[in-house]
């Protein structure tokens, strides 16, 4: 019997098959998967990059919740058309805090991977409850009802604190005092500001339009939508000094 | 049940083709060969495989990955991509970034160009606040007219665009309607009489025999500080001319007296950080040229 005919074996014996399955399987997904943890290349090196505050944790489980990654990308490609469009584009690095990240891969709304800061806080909340009242041609569903229920802030420190297993560096103070950070980003003057700016010392504290005294769904999807894409400064980035 | 690898000459008697040998029960396989067209496709992107391993970024290794003779990378190739368009644009862009805005203004192909690629940047930037054509909304400014918040000259629309109003952004357009009702600097019946008062400034009509003393004593008193005294506006601290037909928010009393209550402070983003000057520049002669510009 010449090798030709050795698959005979495989074909006569499925566990001896299941096996083999197994085996070829694994060499693709040992050669394509394995090399992003230990390359160092993968991930760039970037100042900036922040774990998000538990407003913007709270507001990103809102995202994933209402299933906005349906529509919506967080993943500009590096292609010209894409970086005319919405900036520069995504790197690694800025996803590193996402668990599970939100790339994407539909495009029935625009790509949301730098939409921090582009629009107001009150063009958002509008925009949220009915996306016909400012922009007539759009196919987004409205959710009113985020703008009119509260934030359960019951289960933030817990939800830090899984991040915290997969590797996001929470500290003790920030998973105990996530309940109280939520309140402190949703207002200018919180008794807590100053704590929560020592813990959060680059994320921005602001009424995000809603009412006074009451953090929203809302105002969390909104602090969320506002940071997006804005942690790294591309005017000092230096994509040749990241290659490593 | 009896199989045999020796069929190279059983030849099934019904269709009259090969078999394949295997025999379960009295019933034979027939050997139907793939085509050949397909197997050969298959076999030639084996080797495509192999070379384009060769030409590009392919094999992970321990430190890095073999980066192909090509040295072709995705990043690279945006690079190049964006190169190649902002050389195709230099000359013109380098025009723009030249000229002044009154220059622009009035250089025809100059013109021609800041408002095509002011229109572009205006769709994708400007548009979901202030409407596709410019039109505006309810809180979002008309650029269509010439009625202006921060005024409506070249120099100054520039201006609104790098710092936004309200914005996140040290030179930022600053200055808010205060809450007045809330903050108890008014009571309720003072922001009825103003609210009457602001209307019957624009002739809007009026319920008969209303008294319009005492709204014109709290607005002298309060209003005019920002608004003028005749309510004219002022530009400057983007106070709106309550005087002529035009609302941001509408002229209903309600609306007037929940601006009154709760304050007014549209925020618009600072543009300087997010797109470049050759952009901001286009964009100010597009939004000059929209209706009113000054």
């Amino acid at each position: 019997m010449s090798l030709w005919h050795k698959h005979a074996v495989f074909e006569k014996n499925p566990i001896i098959l299941l096996i083999g399955v197994l085996l070829v399987i694994s060499i693709g997904g040992l050669v394509e998967i394995l090399p992003l943890f230990y390359m160092k290349n993968t991930i760039e090196k970037v100042d900036g990059v922040r774990p998000y505050t538990p407003l913007e944790l709270a507001g990103r489980d809102i995202y994933v919740r209402e299933g906005c990654y349906l529509c919506h990308s967080q993943m500009i490609r590096a292609l010209g058309d894409e970086v005319e469009r919405y900036g520069h584009y995504s790197l690694a690095a800025e996803s590193m805090y996402d668990h599970p990240f939100q790339w994407g891969s539909k495009r029935n709304g625009p790509d949301l991977a730098r939409v921090g800061a582009k629009y107001s806080d009150q063009w958002h909340r509008q925009h949220l409850a009915n996306p016909r009242s400012v922009v007539s041609a759009s196919i987004m569903p409205g959710y009113p009802w985020l703008s009119r229920t509260e934030l359960d802030a019951k289960h933030l420190s817990d939800n830090l604190r899984v991040q915290q297993l997969e590797g996001v560096p929470y500290t003790a103070e920030q998973i105990a005092n996530a309940a109280v950070d939520a309140r402190a980003q949703a207002s200018e003057d919180d008794p807590e500001s100053k704590a929560f700016a020592k813990r959060y010392p680059t994320a921005v504290a602001r009424n995000y339009g809603g009412q006074v005294g009451k953090v929203t769904e809302a105002d969390a999807l909104i602090a969320y939508l506002q940071m997006l894409g804005t942690s790294v400064d591309f005017k000092i980035y230096h994509e040749k000094a990241n290659i490593r | 049940m009896t199989q045999t690898d020796n069929h190279a000459d059983d030849i099934d008697s019904h269709t009259g083709m090969h078999t394949t040998g295997h025999e379960w029960d009295g019933i034979k396989e027939l050997n139907t060969p793939l085509p050949r067209w397909w197997v050969n496709i298959l076999y030639a992107t084996i080797v495509w495989a192999f070379f384009y391993c060769i030409a590009y970024p392919a094999i992970p290794l321990i430190q890095s990955f073999t980066p192909g003779v090509l040295g072709w990378s995705s990043r690279q190739g945006v690079n190049d991509d964006l190169a190649k368009l902002r050389a195709q644009r230099a000359p013109i862009v380098a025009a723009l970034s030249n000229a002044s805005l009154q220059e622009i203004e009035q250089n025809p192909q100059l013109r021609t160009f800041a408002i095509a690629q002011g229109k572009a940047a205006f769709g994708d930037n400007c548009a979901p606040c202030h409407g596709a054509g410019g039109g505006g909304a309810k809180g979002y400014p008309n650029l269509n007219d010439d009625d202006w918040l921060w005024g409506g000259s070249l120099d100054q629309i520039s201006e609104t665009i790098h710092h936004g109003a309200r914005a996140e952004d040290d030179q930022t357009r600053s200055g808010a309607m205060p809450a007045f009702g809330r903050e108890g600097m008014l009571t309720p019946k003072q922001i009825s009489d103003v609210a009457d008062y602001v209307r019957s400034l624009s002739h809007l009509p009026m319920p008969q025999g209303v008294d319009l003393t005492a709204g014109a004593a709290v607005f002298e008193e309060t209003c005019s500080a920002c608004h003028g005294e005749k309510g004219q506006g002022n530009q400057d601290l983007g106070a709106p001319n309550l005087a002529d037909a035009i609302w941001l928010y509408g002229s209903d009393k309600n609306t007037i007296v929940e601006g009154l209550t709760n304050g007014r402070g549209g925020v618009m983003p600072a543009w300087a950080g997010r797109l470049d000057a050759t952009t901001i520049k286009a964009l100010t002669v597009y939004v000059h040229t929209l209706g009113g510009g000054r």
